[in-house]
């Protein structure tokens, strides 16, 4: 059912966890449906993504691509980041059971409220 | 790596004992039973052989016997036969909120069609009340439907009280007894039901093959058409081999229930003071009258889906109420009627144990079960106890 690159990110997760000076942190998804991604970011000066953890509720193919997302994204530019969609993690991870698209694919939209609370912190300092 | 098989409620493992009963029906007798010649005599004389076998462990008469594909054809003959027999007398169907699918979306279908359904509310146990099927029914109502015993939570349902009652008012009782054959007691008029659905894969038969009860006089329309079958009511060449399995396998399941249920609601009980243990964990289903094998909990702040898979790689089977494993969207609606919370329901466990299962195979998952729980939650956004 799923795929070998799903099944690694599920068994040995990359980044997990929280950064405690995140400079930016987006949720998404809610309990009824049954996953909730939360993305913490460490954005720097030059705003590069220095840091990137996560904490998933979810399924494998959620923890998979909340794990995924911060691979594919750490060390880029926000405005770099923030062009990944949910369809391309699905696919570096060699894709997701058809109903896993819609319900489960949703690292993206965690990233890019991260980075959006990202500039918004950043518009209040200045 | 160690297997532990923990999901008898999907299926069974086929007995050995069944299959070779099964053998000699796929290969040197293949006769088809509806043929006057000595091969389809042969097949005949099986079918009518495994009848009497279903009828005898059910306390019923041979001829109130009707073989079907399974227990969801069972469901839909009893469901829709009825709705269309007694057409003219009412329109009004009673069921459950916990019904398995085969039951419950039959009657929505039959909603959906013109036919009025209540679907009765279940308690934090899962029990259907007594009391609220005699408020429900009315002068229209034509069937009440409600399960024997739950296939997620295992709860037993009060059906020789309820059946009483629709007797009284002259209104056909079905119940599907699918996860309670082989498990606990079965008898068709200690039970008071007029019609019943079983299965055989769930007690160490085949899969495809099942059967319902009709008690005699119980009128019933034909939705499937065909040949003479089954009086008609199944038409179709029969699973000669299949219902010799189904014959056999009930046999062997009513054989010393007690001593088999009793062991293995003793591992069962084990099993469940040992994941109890793990905190923030619950119970789901009734703490007494549950069947023997069965084990639902909640492990909180982490999904079912999530832990299944994780026990899969530790070669354990068993199942979950969450969304991720139903194929849709919500949870289970079981587990949702009984009032359980979203996050409680997505982190539901149901293991259901087997004749086969070991003492040993109980310590294994008591021992593995810790790791993968503090793993996921030290993952989940939404477990307080965590490093945050």
């Amino acid at each position: 059912m799923y795929t070998e690159q799903v099944m690694d990110h599920f068994t040995n997760p990359r980044n997990v966890g929280e950064i405690k000076d995140a400079n930016g942190v987006g949720e998404v998804g809610n309990m009824k449906c049954g996953d909730i991604m939360r993305i913490y970011l460490k954005v720097n000066e030059d705003e590069v993504i220095e840091d990137i953890k996560f904490r998933t509720f979810g399924c494998a193919a959620a923890i998979a691509t909340s794990s995924k997302i911060t691979e594919m994204v750490k060390g880029k530019s926000i405005s770099d980041a923030l062009k990944v969609t949910n369809k391309q993690v699905a696919e570096e991870l060699g894709g997701l059971p058809a109903p896993k698209m819609h319900c489960s694919n949703l690292a993206a939209d965690a990233l890019k409220k991260a980075i959006e609370n990202y500039q918004a912190n950043r518009a209040k300092q200045r | 790596m160690r297997k532990v098989y923990l999901d008898h409620a999907a299926t069974t493992r086929l007995n050995e004992e069944v299959l070779k009963e099964m053998l000699p029906y796929l290969t040197e007798h293949f006769g088809n039973p509806s043929s006057i010649h000595s091969y389809g005599r042969k097949a005949r004389a099986a079918i009518e052989e495994a009848r009497e076998r279903v009828a005898t462990a059910l306390g019923a008469a041979a001829e109130e016997i009707i073989f079907t594909s399974g227990a969801t054809e069972a469901n839909n003959l009893t469901i829709r036969g009825i709705a269309r027999a007694l057409r003219e007398k009412g329109n009004h169907i009673i069921t459950s909120a916990v019904e398995h699918h085969a039951v419950y979306d039959t009657c929505l279908a039959l909603q959906k069609e013109g036919f009025d359904v209540t679907i009765l509310p279940v308690d934090e146990y899962g029990m259907v009340s007594v009391n609220a099927v005699a408020d429900a029914i009315t002068d229209k109502t034509i069937l009440v439907s409600i399960m024997l015993a739950n296939n997620e939570v295992g709860t037993i349902m009060p059906i020789a009280e309820i059946g009483k009652l629709c007797r009284e008012r002259g209104i056909p009782f079905h119940t599907d007894a699918v996860q309670a054959i082989g498990n606990i007691p079965v008898n068709v008029d200690n039970l008071n039901v007029d019609l019943l659905s079983l299965s055989a894969h769930k007690f160490y038969g085949p899969k495809g093959v099942g059967a319902l009860y009709l008690r005699k006089g119980t009128r019933l329309s034909v939705y499937h058409h065909g040949g003479a079958q089954e009086r008609k009511l199944r038409p179709g060449t029969e699973n000669v081999a299949g219902i010799v399995g189904l014959g056999k396998a009930i046999e062997l399941a009513v054989k010393d229930l007690e001593p088999k249920a009793n062991r293995i609601r003793a591992l069962r009980d084990k099993l469940q003071e040992g994941l109890l243990a793990i905190e923030h964990t619950k119970l789901n289903g009734h703490p007494e009258q549950r069947l023997p094998g069965n084990l639902n909990v909640s492990i909180l702040y982490v999904e079912g889906e999530s832990l299944i898979l994780s026990l899969d790689l530790k070669g354990i089977a068993c199942s979950s109420g969450s969304a991720c494993t139903s194929g849709s969207l919500d949870p289970s609606h079981v587990l949702m009627a009984m009032g359980l919370d979203h996050q409680t329901a997505h982190g539901s466990l149901r293991f259901s144990l087997g004749v086969d299962n070991t003492e040993e195979d109980i310590d294994y998952v008591l021992k593995v079960m810790p790791d993968i729980v503090a793993r996921l939650r030290s993952m989940s956004p939404v477990y307080q106890g965590g490093s945050k």
